[in-house]
C-alpha cells in the first residue's frame, strides 16, 4: 500500500492537465474521467485504513530526500478529503453545466485536490508549503470563477489574505532551516528536541500559527471566509468549507505543533483561546444573516472552533502532564468533530446548492415553504442541521458530546458551557434556515420549482447517508480503533513522530 | 544583524497590504513580502567568500580520495538556493492570478481603490 502513496498526488495531478484538452465538445468525456478519478481516490483511501509507513521518493534517503508519509492522521484526513471530493464531484457534472468552460473547472477542482492530498502525506516542511501554494492557488481562481462583480471582489479578498498567510508560512519555513539545518519534519523535530526551542524557532512557531490561522479562518483571521465561502460555485463552498481550510488549516497547525515543535502550556492555551474566540464570533455572526450561503459560511467558522477547542485541549492536558485519558478524549473529539463537519457542512452546501439553482436566489426572505416542491433537498438540508446542531442520534451530537465530556472531564468548565451554548445558537440559526426555506408560503413566483435531479441527488443522499451512520465510527470499537484511534495516537505521541518516520524509512 | 534587515523588509511589503487602498500597490506589497522571504533563504545560505558547491578536480586529495576540509569550509549551501527557485515560480504564478483578478476587478468597477469596491458586506 505504501509504493501506492504517490498515487494520491498523481492521479489528481495527471487528471488536471488532461481534462482541458477533451475542450466543449468532449465535456461529457470529461465530466466522466474527473468522477472517475474522484471515485478511484475513494477506494485508494479506504484501502490506506490500517497501514502506516514512509514512501521515499526516488529512492534518496531520508533527510537527503523527498518523503511521504502515511499515518493514522494522513489516513484520516485522505478519508475526508476523497470522500468530500466525490460527492462534490459528482454534484458538479450536473450543477457546472450553467457556467462555460466546465472542463476548466474541473482540472482546477482536480488541481486543489492534488494539492491537499500532497499537504496531508508531505513529510518535509518545504514540500508541505509546495502543496498547500497548489491548493490555494487554485481555490482562489475556482472563487473568482464566475467572473461576476461579487466572485471577483471575493476571490481578490481571498488571494491577499492567503497570499500574505502564504508569505509568513515560508517566512516561517526559513527560519525553521536556520535554525535546526533541515526541512524534513522528522530532523526538524529530532533537532529541536535535542537543543531545545530558542527565540528563532519561537518565533517561526509564531509565523506558522499565524499562517495556518488564516488558512484555517480561526478568528481573528477570519475576514476573508464569509466573502470567499459563498461566491464560488456550490460544490467549491463544499470543498472549502468542507476540507481546503481542515487540511490547510487544521492538519498543517496540528502536524508542526504536536509533531514537530513539541506541544507547549503557551501554544495550547492560544489554539484553545482562537478556538473558544472563533466559535462565539462565528456563530452570533452567523445567526443574524440573511443570505443562506453566507449563513452557512459563519457557521464554518464557528465549527472550525470546535476543532481548533478540542485539539487545543489535547495540547494543554499534554503539556501540564495532566491525565492522558482526557487529553486523548478531547483530540478524538476535536478530530471527530473534523471529520463530522467535513461531511454535513459540504452536505448544507450542496443543498444550498440546489435550492439556488432551482429558485435563482440564495435570500432566505425571498424563500418559502420549498418542503412540498423540492421533499428530497428538504430532507437531506434537515438531516445535516440536525447533524450540525448537535442532535442526537447524527454524527456532529457524538463529536459534540465527546468534546463536552473531555472538558468537564480535565475540569475546564468554562470551556464545557461555552460549548454548549454556541452548540445551542446553532440550532437557533439552522431552524431559521428550515422555517425560511422550506416551511411556511411558497412564493407565488416559485410555484414552478423543480427538484434537483440525478447526480445532485445521489451526492446529496450519499452524504446524509454518511451523516445518519457516522456516529458508529465512535461507538463501534472496530472501526473506532481502525480509524480515529490511529489518528489520535499520531498527536499524542507529538514527538515521538520523529522517531517512528526515521525507523520506518 | 543582516537578517533582522530581511524582516524589516518584511514588514515593509505588510504594511503596504495593509494600509495601501490601491489593488496594484497590495499586490505589489504581497511580493515585496515573498522577495523578502527568498531573500532571508538566501541569506541564511550564503558565506563570505565562498565557493560555488561543485565539487570538481582541485577540491579532491587525489591521494586519498577525500574532499578537502577548505572546500567544505567555504563552500555555499546550495540546498537554499533550489528553494528560492522553486518558490519564485510559485510567487511568479500567484503574481499572474492576482494581476488578472485586478484587470478583472477594474474592468466590472472600473476602479482600483478597494474603498469603493464593497458590495459584499456582514
Amino acid at each position: 500500500m505504501i509504493k501506492a502513496l504517490p498515487a494520491f498526488v498523481a492521479i489528481p495531478l495527471i487528471t488536471a492537465f488532461v481534462l482541458p484538452l477533451f475542450g466543449k465538445k468532449g465535456k461529457g468525456a470529461a465530466t466522466v474521467l474527473a468522477n472517475v478519478a474522484t471515485i478511484s481516490l475513494v477506494v485508494l483511501a479506504v484501502l490506506c485504513i490500517g497501514h502506516r509507513g514512509v514512501y521515499l521518493l526516488g529512492k534518496w534517503s531520508i533527510p537527503l530526500g523527498i518523503n511521504l508519509v502515511l499515518d493514522g492522521l494522513s489516513c484520516l484526513l485522505l478519508l475526508a478529503i476523497s470522500v468530500v471530493s466525490a460527492a462534490a464531484m459528482l454534484f458538479s457534472a450536473r450543477y457546472m453545466e450553467r457556467y462555460t468552460a466546465k472542463s476548466k473547472y474541473l482540472s482546477l477542482f482536480m488541481l486543489m485536490v492534488a494539492g491537499m492530498n500532497g499537504l496531508v502525506l508531505s513529510g518535509d516542511i518545504f514540500n508541505l508549503f509546495v502543496f498547500l501554494e497548489i491548493a490555494s492557488l487554485a481555490s482562489y481562481a475556482l472563487v473568482g470563477f464566475g467572473c461576476e462583480h461579487e466572485e471577483l471582489e471575493a476571490s481578490f479578498k481571498y488571494m491577499v489574505l492567503g497570499s500574505i498567510a502564504s508569505a509568513f508560512i515560508l517566512f516561517g519555513v526559513a527560519m525553521v532551516y536556520g535554525n535546526t539545518g533541515s526541512l524534513n519534519m522528522a530532523y526538524i523535530s529530532k533537532a529541536i528536541q535535542s537543543s531545545g526551542m530558542n527565540n528563532g524557532l519561537a518565533f517561526a512557531l509564531s509565523l506558522f500559527i499565524a499562517g495556518f490561522g488564516l488558512k484555517a479562518a480561526l478568528v481573528p483571521f477570519h475576514a476573508w471566509l464569509p466573502d470567499a465561502h459563498p461566491s464560488a460555485p456550490a460544490p467549491i463552498s463544499a470543498m472549502l468549507s468542507g476540507v481546503l481550510i481542515k487540511t490547510l488549516g487544521v492538519y498543517a497547525l496540528c502536524r508542526t505543533v504536536f509533531n514537530v515543535f513539541g506541544v507547549s502550556v503557551a501554544v495550547g492555551w492560544v489554539v484553545i483561546a482562537l478556538g473558544v474566540l472563533s466559535m462565539l464570533v462565528g456563530v452570533f455572526l452567523a445567526v443574524g444573516q440573511w443570505d443562506l450561503k453566507r449563513l452557512l459560511a459563519y457557521h464554518s467558522i464557528s465549527q472550525m472552533g470546535y476543532v481548533a477547542l478540542g485539539v487545543g485541549l489535547g495540547a494543554l492536558i499534554l503539556a501540564r502532564g495532566g491525565e492522558a485519558k482526557w487529553a486523548r478524549l478531547a483530540i478524538l473529539g476535536g478530530l471527530f468533530h473534523l471529520v463530522n463537519h467535513a461531511v454535513f457542512k459540504s452536505l448544507l452546501f450542496l443543498t444550498s446548492g440546489s435550492v439556488e439553482m432551482a429558485t435563482g436566489t440564495r435570500q432566505l426572505k425571498q424563500l418559502g415553504g420549498l418542503a412540498t416542491v423540492m421533499p428530497i433537498t428538504r430532507a437531506t438540508c434537515a438531516v445535516a442541521s440536525a447533524s450540525i446542531a448537535g442532535v442526537p442520534p447524527f454524527n456532529g451530537f457524538w463529536s459534540k458530546l465527546v468534546l463536552v465530556i473531555a472538558a468537564v472531564g480535565a475540569g475546564f468548565y468554562g470551556l464545557a458551557a461555552v460549548t454548549l451554548l454556541v452548540s445551542l445558537v446553532t440550532l437557533i440559526s439552522f431552524l431559521k434556515i428550515q422555517r425560511y426555506v422550506f416551511l411556511g408560503e411558497l412564493p407565488e413566483n416559485l410555484r414552478h420549482t423543480q427538484e434537483s435531479k440525478g447526480p445532485m441527488l445521489v451526492a446529496m443522499g450519499f452524504l446524509a447517508c454518511l451523516c445518519v451512520l457516522m456516529g458508529l465510527l465512535l461507538l463501534v470499537p472496530a472501526l473506532r480503533q481502525s480509524i480515529l484511534e490511529p489518528a489520535v495516537d499520531v498527536l499524542t505521541e507529538g514527538v515521538k513522530y520523529s522517531a517512528a518516520v526515521i525507523k520506518g524509512s | 544583524m543582516l537578517y533582522s534587515l530581511c524582516f524589516l523588509l518584511f514588514m515593509v511589503g505588510l504594511y503596504c497590504a495593509v494600509v495601501k487602498k490601491n489593488m496594484v500597490k497590495i499586490v505589489i506589497g504581497i511580493m515585496i513580502m515573498e522577495y523578502a522571504a527568498n531573500l532571508f533563504l538566501i541569506m541564511l545560505g550564503y558565506r563570505l567568500g565562498g565557493v560555488a558547491p561543485i565539487i570538481d578536480r582541485d577540491h579532491v586529495d587525489l591521494e586519498t580520495g577525500q574532499i578537502a576540509a577548505s572546500f567544505v569550509s567555504s563552500c555555499v549551501d546550495p540546498l537554499p538556493q533550489a528553494l528560492v527557485l522553486t518558490s519564485i515560480v510559485i510567487g511568479l504564478g500567484s503574481l499572474a492570478l492576482m494581476i488578472s483578478l485586478c484587470v478583472r476587478v477594474y474592468g466590472k468597477y472600473g476602479t482600483f481603490d478597494i474603498t469603493e469596491i464593497r458590495r459584499l458586506k456582514g
